[in-house]
């Protein structure tokens, strides 16, 4: 069965914001039909986003929705979590916005497996304010603030957050919007911190400067640039040599819930209470 | 039955903020304020609310905003260098006009300054510390029992015109026991956000009537209910982004006078013999209590003076100051930092009165003595 979008948007906003070709849209249409999938009432979903193109995303989907500062998504999403705990809370934000400036909550947010879903879109370039360079650009690619090409090493997403103790860590990419599809889903279903690796594309900002401006090119690019890990086995170090992989990386069902770990110790005697 | 209890000024702002009907709070420690999250981290659980300690001041202020914005009386505590990380949030949270306590048990600086030690020097960073136009409920305890009945305002200010409120305290109030007698709870107003009255899919986040600028938000039951939108960006009546100068112009205007339109209940002072007096003190917060002995011995001494307390600091009293202005020939600033409320008071005197100033930022609190001694040196 077919995917009702418009039920899932607000569609008086649209048109996107978005750069026509933008991968964007793409992971927002993923998470949407991973949302259908589950059934979800809207009514039960909030999404909360920082600064950036990525983060334009919250404005689009009839959820409960927060734009907040740049960086600042996940401490948001974490309180509003701990508020209301039956609601399923989801970050829709930039690489630069998530790793950058956001850094530091996102290690946390994976240590304290808080069940939010951060879906972390990652063009590997600050897109909204012009393609200076972000934690995840590859190194030697331009940027406006390396036009040189990037001397900085950029993070392995997956490695970082898995490293930061999450419980749930996979990648997909925009070349194959199924299978990012199903990672979702996954990640949504996962009671505890997931983490989704979103690989996208910002052919405005990333790849007209790096000689993939155009943006089927450049999805093709990514396509050629990622093996799924069911066939990375059968490749050698040298085929994998520039590479990423996509999948499931990590799921850990042991791991105490935050949430839930703060109800179980919080008994409220209300009617005892000196107040 | 009077209740008096033995605590310090964060333990009652912990109690008043409990009753008041806070259930979230997020912060980082930091001196003089950590007692405040020591003590939640038992309250909170007790009464069924949340509390949490995060990554740093920037988590926590974001956190507690987003309580808000999920339905929560929510509130953060800090100090000066805790309170400049937050201060990105504060103004999200005026954008956002998300209600919201902030404590911030000042202390010395720049930087790290004197962590141990009281100061008032964040009188002019609750005012402007954030960025862009925007307007500040703060208040000043200046004793034990205003600690927790300004607390409670706060919460009241904060929940009816949809704004952040700053709380100043500083290491003396927070860390003086005493007995306190707290005033009955049923005797206290406790005010709560008014809530939407239109359907869910009707419902706009900025939307006002004619009659109140402040627009309805849902509460923690009702939020599930209400779906919407907010950014940070300058809005709309609908929670949307807008660049249209009208709509920008207007809404920046709102949310400046809903908070100066209301200054009749908002502003708050004491008078302090100033009856028959012929010079004025004006100090705020712990210090006003070295002027009250200042006064009191000048007075023994046969000197009439009194004092001006605002209690609500900012907005600035900026009417009452100026008929001070009209009344008084002299008027003496005292405040422990170097000169901050001091340039709000010259403003508001126009010229009509000679000023002249007790300042200290040494980690010690001024002492009544040099209060005293201005006293005498400005009746001579
Ligand atoms: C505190 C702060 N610093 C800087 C900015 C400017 N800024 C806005 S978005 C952005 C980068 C966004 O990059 P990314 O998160 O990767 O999102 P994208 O636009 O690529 O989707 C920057 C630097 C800001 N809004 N706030
Ligand atoms: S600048 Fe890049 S990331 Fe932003 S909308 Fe355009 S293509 Fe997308
Ligand atoms: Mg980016």
């Amino acid at each position: 069965m077919s995917v009702d979008y418009p039920r899932y948007l607000r569609n008086d906003k649209l048109p996107l914001y978005w750069c026509p070709g933008c991968g964007n849209g793409i992971v927002l249409k993923a998470l949407i039909g991973a949302i259908d999938e589950l059934h979800w009432e809207k009514n039960d979903i909030v999404m909360v986003s920082g600064i950036g193109c990525a983060a334009r995303g919250s404005g689009y989907v009839d959820f409960h929705t927060l734009h907040t500062l740049h960086g600042r998504a996940v401490p948001a999403a974490t309180a509003i979590k701990m508020c209301h705990p039956s609601m399923h809370v989801i970050v829709f934000s930039g690489d630069g916005d998530m790793l950058a400036i956001g850094g530091n909550h996102f290690i946390h947010a994976c240590r304290r497996n808080i069940d939010i879903t951060m879906v972390v879109v990652n063009n590997w370039i600050y897109g909204m304010t012009g393609g200076q360079y972000s934690p995840t650009t590859p190194p030697g690619s331009k940027a406006s603030t390396m036009p040189q090409g990037n001397i900085d090493s950029n993070f392995d997403v997956v490695e970082l957050a898995r490293g930061a103790g999450a419980t749930f860590v996979a990648r997909g990419s925009v070349a194959d919007p199924i299978s990012l599809k199903n990672y979702l889903r996954k990640g949504l279903e996962h009671k505890g911190i997931s983490v989704i690796d979103a690989l996208s594309t910002c052919h405005t900002q990333w790849g007209g400067r790096n000689q993939l401006g155009d943006p089927v090119q450049l999805v093709e690019h990514i396509r050629n640039i990622t093996v799924n890990r069911s066939n990375a086995g059968a490749l050698s170090p040298e085929e994998l040599q520039g590479k990423m992989i996509t999948g499931i990386f990590h799921q850990d069902l042991e791991k105490k819930e935050y949430a839930q770990a703060y109800y179980e110790l919080s008994r409220p005697v209300e009617q005892t209470a000196v107040v | 039955m009077a209740d008096v209890q033995i605590m310090n000024g964060n333990q009652l702002i912990v109690e008043a903020a409990l009753l008041a009907g806070c259930r979230f709070y997020a912060g980082y420690p930091i001196t003089p304020s950590s007692e405040i999250p020591e003590l939640l981290a038992r309250r909170m659980p007790e009464v069924g609310g949340i509390f949490m300690q995060l990554e740093d001041e920037i988590a926590s202020i974001i956190a507690a905003a987003a309580a808000s914005y999920a339905g929560y009386k929510s509130m953060t505590a800090s100090s000066g260098p805790g309170i400049s990380l937050k201060q990105e949030g504060i103004g999200m949270a005026c954008m956002m006009e998300l209600p919201l306590v902030i404590v911030d048990v000042m202390r010395g600086g720049p930087s790290t300054g004197l962590p141990t030690r009281a100061s008032q020097s964040d009188y002019m960073q609750a005012r402007w510390g954030t960025h862009g136009d925007h307007m500040i409920i703060a208040v000043a305890p200046g004793t034990l029992l205003e600690c927790y009945t300004q607390t409670i305002r706060a919460f009241n200010m904060a929940e009816r015109y949809r704004t952040p409120v700053i709380i100043l305290s500083d290491a003396t109030l927070a860390h003086l026991s005493s007995g306190v007698t707290l005033p009955p709870p049923d005797t206290l107003e406790i005010v709560d956000r008014r809530q939407p009255t239109v359907e869910p899919e009707n419902y706009r986040p900025y939307e006002i009537s004619a009659t109140n600028p402040v627009p309805p938000l849902p509460n923690r039951e009702n939020f599930p209910r209400y779906r919407f939108h907010m950014t940070g960006l300058n809005k709309d009546a609908t929670g949307f982004p807008t660049e249209n100068a009208t709509t920008v112009l207007a809404d920046e205007n709102r949310m400046i006078n809903k908070i100066m339109d209301a200054t009749a209940d908002i502003e708050s002072f004491e008078h302090y013999q100033l009856e028959d007096a012929q010079v004025a003190v004006i100090a705020y917060g712990s210090n006003a209590n070295a002027a009250r002995v200042a006064i009191k011995e000048a007075r023994a001494q046969g000197l009439k003076v009194g004092m001006f307390r605002p209690i609500t600091v900012w907005p600035f009293p900026f009417q009452q100051v100026m008929e001070l202005g009209r009344k008084f020939k002299h008027i003496i600033v005292s405040e422990m930092n170097l000169g901050q409320m001091i340039h709000e008071v010259q403003r508001a005197l126009q010229g009509r009165s000679e000023l002249h100033c007790v300042l200290q930022a040494a980690g010690t609190p001024i002492r009544p003595q040099q209060i005293l001694q201005k006293i005498r040196e400005v009746s001579a």
